[in-house]
């Protein structure tokens, strides 16, 4: 980015805005003093306070996306008290700040608590206070809901809320969705790809302004929902894939009551349930990559097609034709440099012609926005395009069953309708498709049936 | 029972090398066995539960009787012979070297164990940086970093699955997991960036001098716990010198 001019009084609460690339959350890491000399160039000045942001460090405190990334420490208070042992500031004082700040959050948990068995809304607030405790002037937060299930997003949502307002602190928020935050932010910063300012204002009045071009960048704008397909009138439903009092884990500890569920051609399922409910290990397993920790994964002979009745037991290049798995992770699935070679990988391991490799692997960059992006590192891409590429390289071979774990995480509207639309088109096609969700318009777009985990 | 878990670990690891310095100088069953008799009464004073301390100490009752095999089949020849087999020659000398090593193995091992599984990283690292003045930017560093292990635990696996579900696993074993090794580590570097961004978001390597939330305690259960590593080292080195079987191995 380039060429922002750009002033925020003090306490402001301000929405950053800008299509995936705009530099938004460069911008914020500047705003942080964390972008050293050494990472790109600079030019122009940034002022915090009149100087420059790593003068004074703790002024300005950081809040990122993941949430796993930012616990530091493994006790929740040592957490909270990192900030201020850097600061230097007096060990009294530490903990009268620790004890204001998670109570400020609304984090109300034993200080000794392990910070890997928080939720990860409650790890944001944490974060959130460890944030806190430095007593910023300036909190700036980067995408700080979108991992979040919908309780999470409110939860750290009002945590942000009540700390801007207890505190007098500036805020600046970046995030896809606005309807998150339009209601409390004051200003709504919308920046331009490639440098300067869009739009700048009350949220309200940017919103019915530019709130349909906005949404056509991608931008969740509650006035603009992304198009939802039309559903074509569904083919004949056959059971492919069953399970028979299935209990899924990790070890052998189940988790959850035991399942009977029929996957069918032509259908959509829903997995959704709370964080800890098991949704992704029964992802897992239904894709035949996890053994199911009781019962049994059954796959129908029209499915099976002569490799036996269990997934788990099929070879890796059985699975290919049969069950396809897209993971939460794009990065987990990545196996090669390129985005042409990463399609390429699923037909070769069946043995097709260069001839039908090629064919598939370009049908796919095309129909998936992907073909600029043929000779790129895949680990260079942006989400979005992660997730793309991630979703194609399981349609390479064709699986009669799509598994996807969480394929809305993070990704703005554009990305979302156009994820709808492939899988729809799929399922109307005739292939089953099973998503783990939290995400309830999603769910609500494209499944035909639910299956909610206690 | 001796509350060793809340010991200042530094003063663990110090007891744990004092004995260990007695012993390496020596090569003698003697005073191995007199540590290790020592050590016993120490740890059964400790109250850790039986079950605890046999699992935590298993390799080490697996390491020492391997390791005394090898010595005993192909350690030093000296006095009668007993079994001669192409490289294998098992005698006087080499029956009571094997002994005194697999002696030695558990003397070092059992006690290093059963110091540390009591503690814990954040004590230690608290220790390190308070008492032992390291530099704080490596030992917060370091600790850091052993928290995200358990986050490439669980990347490893996804790894490892997703290899399955892309239709590669079946063969290449080794070549799979160099590659999925490959993956881990530029997983993890990204990870180690985001978390060093976040670290320093929170002031960490600035240059005001650090303060910590909590102080690393150090007194006489310390002094005592390395008074007592010191006495097993000197009481099982005096026993084997007045035994005669005291030999210096350096030098």
């Amino acid at each position: 980015m380039r060429g922002l001019d750009l002033r925020i009084e003090p306490g402001e609460r301000v929405l950053l805005l800008g299509e995936s690339g705009a530099g938004k959350s460069t911008f914020l890491h500047a705003l942080a003093g964390v972008v050293g000399d050494d990472e790109g160039e600079s030019e122009g000045s940034l002022l915090v306070d009149g100087e420059h942001p790593a003068v004074h460090r703790g002024r300005t405190g950081l809040v990122i996306q993941d949430p796993d990334s930012q616990v530091i420490l493994e006790r929740v208070g040592d957490d909270v008290a990192f900030g201020c042992e850097n600061l230097g500031v007096p060990r009294d004082e530490i903990w009268r700040r620790v004890h204001d700040s998670l109570e400020q959050v609304g984090l109300t948990v034993d200080l000794e608590r392990n910070t890997s068995a928080l939720s990860g809304g409650q790890k944001q607030r944490l974060a959130l206070a460890g944030v806190l405790a430095m007593r910023p002037g300036l909190i700036v937060l980067d995408e700080p809901t979108a991992n979040l299930d919908p309780g999470g997003v409110t939860e750290v949502r009002d945590a942000v809320i009540r700390v801007a307002e207890l505190t007098g602190a500036t805020i600046v928020v970046v995030e896809h969705r606005v309807s998150v935050w339009s209601d409390v932010v004051d200003r709504v910063v919308v920046l331009e790809a490639g440098g300067g300012v869009i739009a700048d204002g009350v949220p309200a009045e940017v919103l019915s302004r530019q709130g349909e071009e906005l949404a056509a960048r991608g931008v969740w704008v509650p006035q603009h929902p992304p198009a939802r397909p039309q559903r074509a009138v569904r083919g004949r439903q056959q059971p492919l894939l069953s399970t028979q009092q299935l209990s899924v884990g990790r070890g052998n500890r189940p988790l959850g009551s035991p399942l009977d569920l029929e996957i069918l051609s032509s259908h959509a399922l829903a997995i959704m349930g709370a964080n800890g409910a098991g949704k992704s290990t029964l992802a897992l397993t239904l894709g035949g990559l996890m053994r199911p920790v009781s019962g049994a994964v059954v796959a129908r002979p029209i499915l099976a097609d002569g490799a036996g009745e269990h997934p788990i037991r099929w070879k890796s290049r059985e699975l290919l034709t049969r069950i396809g798995t897209v993971f939460q992770d794009p990065e987990h699935q990545l196996l090669t440099s390129t985005v042409r070679a990463e399609l390429e990988v699923g037909p070769r391991a069946l043995k097709l012609s260069d001839h039908e490799v090629d064919a598939r692997v370009e049908e796919l960059l095309t129909r998936l926005r992907l073909d600029r992006l043929a000779g790129a590192n895949p680990f260079t891409l942006s989400g979005g395009e992660k997730r793309r590429l991630s979703v194609a390289t399981s349609l390479a071979t064709r699986p009669k069953v799509l598994v996807l774990d969480e394929p809305t995480f993070g990704q703005d509207s554009r990305t979302w309708s156009e994820l709808l639309a492939l899988l729809a088109r799929l399922v109307d096609d005739g292939s089953s498709v099973i998503t783990v969700s939290h995400d309830l318009e999603f769910v609500d777009a494209l499944a035909d049936s639910t299956v909610t985990l206690a | 029972m001796i509350p060793v878990a809340s010991v200042n670990p530094v003063a663990k690891l110090g007891a744990g090398l004092l004995v260990s310095l007695f012993l390496i100088v020596t090569i003698d069953w003697v005073s191995a066995a007199t540590a290790l008799v020592l050590e016993m009464a120490v740890i059964a004073f400790m109250g850790i539960e039986p079950k605890r301390f046999w699992l935590r100490t298993l390799p080490v009752w697996l390491a020492a009787p391997f390791t005394a095999l090898t010595i005993l089949l192909y350690g030093r020849y000296d006095g009668a012979v007993y079994f001669e087999f192409l490289l294998i020659r098992i005698s006087d000398g080499s029956i009571e070297l094997a002994l005194a090593t697999f002696l030695r193995v558990l003397a070092i091992g059992l006690p290093a164990v059963v110091l540390f599984i009591s503690i814990d990283p954040t004590d230690f690292a608290d220790g390190l940086a308070q008492r032992l003045r390291l530099p704080d930017r490596f030992v917060l560093g370091a600790l850091a970093a052993v928290r995200m292990v358990g986050l490439f635990l669980e990347d490893w696996r996804s790894l490892e699955l997703a290899r399955r579900a892309r239709g590669v696993a079946d063969r290449g074993r080794l070549r799979r997991i160099a590659g999925q090794a490959f993956a881990l580590l530029v997983l993890s570097i990204r990870r180690g960036s985001k978390l060093s961004i976040a670290m320093e978001a929170r002031g960490f390597g600035g240059d005001t001098p650090r303060s910590w939330a909590r102080e690393s305690q150090w007194g006489s259960a310390e002094w005592v716990t390395l008074l007592v590593g010191l006495l097993i080292g000197i009481v099982a080195t005096v026993v084997a010198v007045l035994t005669g079987s005291w030999n210096l191995i350096v030098g």
